[in-house]
């Protein structure tokens, strides 16, 4: 176990070197330096200033500072918010985002696992047809459409929920934004839930169950769901990584100021830095993420073997 | 073996009966096309896509008005068939009935085009590697392994900001991002044609391994890609979309579906129809997508059903 788990550390490494090293120099290529505005410099303020942010160095040089600044947590400064670092931007913006991701990768999960349970269970029945036809609805409606769409309904037409805002953290502002993102996951969960659901049902080791005389409930929950899990848990890293994506455009519809709110305004703004560091922390994260998961596969699937 | 018993196997595994004396030999592209014909969901999915296509190329022909054109006196004015503008007008006065359709069409052809880029760096990368196998092979899915873990979103954002909007640009980035996953199942099943016996008679022969791979393997592959691309287009038409959500995608006065849905998102509240057209048919096109890949999927890989 402990050989698998150091293993797996040292694979993770090259991802992240290849990550910074692309952040790096795509940031490299970024038209405009953190020096840029309407009045021309003097050659000597310039100068000072390049040494200041160590431009002056050799290229190779700069990167290893760069990627030594980065273990250390140190994103570097900011180019447009001049008094705060990009570390600073993205500790205000981050745990707002988080609740955003958690809560919409909780709500797929619960919701995901019963309904295609549910669908699962009672299979080719008329609830199964409704589940899965409103799973494909909810696959085909991409967040940024559903997001509008349920503002227009909850908050202009009905008045129910706030249409946008953090309002000071209270969950009413939470669940739109939460419930947009979580759709389409909560979608994909119920169909991969159901398909290797019903693989399993199916199986030898369930009927010796039903032989047995167990109840159908005790089989679902003791026997059944749990290798009924294992593609579910698969899929957490993907979903992720389209949580984070996904939560880019919903944090700009809802204007909740996030960390993928920070992103498009930094981009828009050009603050190179910002939206590197940015890139980098969530790139690590999905990584991480990634690494959890498939500890957590291992553990729950015996056949894995830690080689 | 001769053909017939063959078929039959397979006729019972896909839950088909026939009758011996009906017999008639029939191809892989045969029996999916029947499976596939049985599939309602998938042949809605088809025939409403078909008719989606059909009126997207057609449909601007059939309105007085051109995608640019500027109604100054009917400016956020609602659906009408009087006024001519079916779908109603856009803020700036623009008939939004044309602007989806042409909306539609660059959406539906960034999909295509970049999915068939997606798929000639998938099919290439993910052959050689399954053909060659070896130290190459884990070089190579190594490599396919680190590029899966980027935040690949967050690159093409980065991209379209430092470049400017360029459609080509869409392409490649799109493009560049889906290869992966085609990559990896084309090495899988390579991997496992390459053991066939007639492969094996190929080399015993001396064909190279360039005409082996174009010749023998790559059309053995055909069934995969075929499931494959119908489940990569909607992503891309997606990416696209969710770019020019955020107003990176094509340039105005030119328009996609999503950009047209980010300009109805904003005027929502006086002016809903500019959100609804768009979305629904975006939403529409999606679920058809989706359907007619799952159809395919059952039809061509009975192994893989659901």
């Amino acid at each position: 176990m402990l050989n698998y788990f150091v293993r797996r550390i040292l694979g993770a490494i090259p991802t992240l070197f290849v990550l910074m090293a692309l952040a790096f120099f795509l940031i490299r290529l970024a038209p405009g330096g953190p020096f840029d505005s309407e009045k021309v410099l003097l050659p000597e303020i310039e100068a000072n200033l390049r040494a200041a942010y160590h431009l002056d160095e050799p290229l190779y040089q700069q990167f290893a500072r760069y990627l030594g600044n980065l273990l250390q947590g140190d994103f570097g400064p900011s180019f447009q918010y001049r008094d705060l670092t990009v570390t600073e931007l993205i500790m205000t913006g981050f745990p707002i985002s988080l609740r955003l991701g958690a809560g919409a990768m909780a709500l797929a999960v619960i919701f995901g696992v019963l309904a295609g349970s549910v669908a699962a269970l009672w299979q080719n029945s008329r609830t199964d047809y409704t589940v899965m036809a409103v799973s494909m609805t909810g696959i085909s409606i991409p967040s940024f459409v559903m997001a509008p769409l349920l503002i227009l309904v909850f908050a202009v037409y009905l008045g129910w929920l706030p249409a946008g805002g953090l309002g000071g953290g209270s969950l009413r502002n939470m669940v739109l934004p939460v419930v947009s993102l979580a759709l389409p996951q909560i979608a994909y969960v119920a169909r991969l839930t159901r398909g290797s659901l019903i693989e399993i049902l199916r199986s030898n080791f369930i009927r010796t169950a039903k032989a047995q005389g167990l109840p159908m409930g005790k089989i679902l929950l003791v026997h059944a769901l749990k290798p009924a899990l294992l593609p579910v848990v698969s899929y957490l890293g993907p979903a992720t990584a389209a949580v984070i994506t996904g939560s880019v455009v919903i944090e700009q519809i809802f204007g909740i100021p996030g960390l993928g709110r920070f992103f498009v305004q930094g981009a828009l703004n050009r603050d190179y830095t910002l939206v590197m560091g940015i890139v980098v922390f969530y790139g690590t994260l999905i990584v991480v993420f990634n690494f959890l998961v498939d500890l957590a596969y291992a553990w729950l699937d015996p056949k894995v073997r830690y080689g | 073996m001769p053909g017939w018993i063959r078929k039959l196997d397979m006729d019972e595994a896909l839950g088909i009966e026939t009758k011996q004396d009906q017999v008639v030999v029939r191809s892989l592209w045969g029996d999916a096309w029947r499976t596939l014909r049985r599939n309602r969901a998938a042949m809605t999915g088809a025939m409403l896509m078909a008719i989606i296509v059909l009126v997207v190329t057609v449909g601007p022909w059939f309105s007085q008005y051109a995608y640019d054109f500027t109604d100054w006196p009917n400016t956020s004015i609602g659906p009408s068939l009087g006024t001519g503008h079916f779908f109603g007008t856009d803020t700036l006065g623009r008939d939004l009935f044309v602007r989806t359709l042409y909306g539609g069409r660059i959406s539906l052809l960034v999909g295509v085009v970049a999915s068939v880029v997606s798929l000639l760096i998938g099919i290439s990368y993910g052959a050689t590697a399954g053909y060659f196998g070896g130290r190459l092979d884990a070089i190579m899915m190594r490599f396919v392994d680190i590029l899966y873990a980027m935040p690949f979103m967050f690159f093409v954002i980065l991209l379209m900001v430092f470049f400017g909007r360029n459609i080509l640009l869409i392409f490649v980035a799109i493009g560049a991002i889906n290869w992966l996953d085609m990559a990896r199942i084309v090495r899988g099943q390579t991997l496992s044609l390459k053991q066939r016996e007639f492969v094996e008679a190929a080399q015993a022969q001396g064909v190279g391994a360039l005409a082996i791979l174009v010749r023998h393997i790559v059309p053995n592959l055909l069934g995969v890609v075929a499931v494959y691309i119908t489940l990569t287009i909607p992503q891309v038409i997606l990416v696209e979309s969710f770019l020019s959500f955020l107003g990176l995608g094509v340039q105005e006065p030119m328009t996609s579906w999503g950009a047209l849905v980010k300009e109805g998102s904003e005027e929502m509240e006086t002016a809903p129809w500019m959100l609804l057209f768009p979305a629904f048919l975006l939403a529409t096109t999606l679920f058809c997508f989706n359907f007619i890949g799952d159809g395919m999927r059952d039809a061509l890989d009975p192994k893989d059903r659901q």
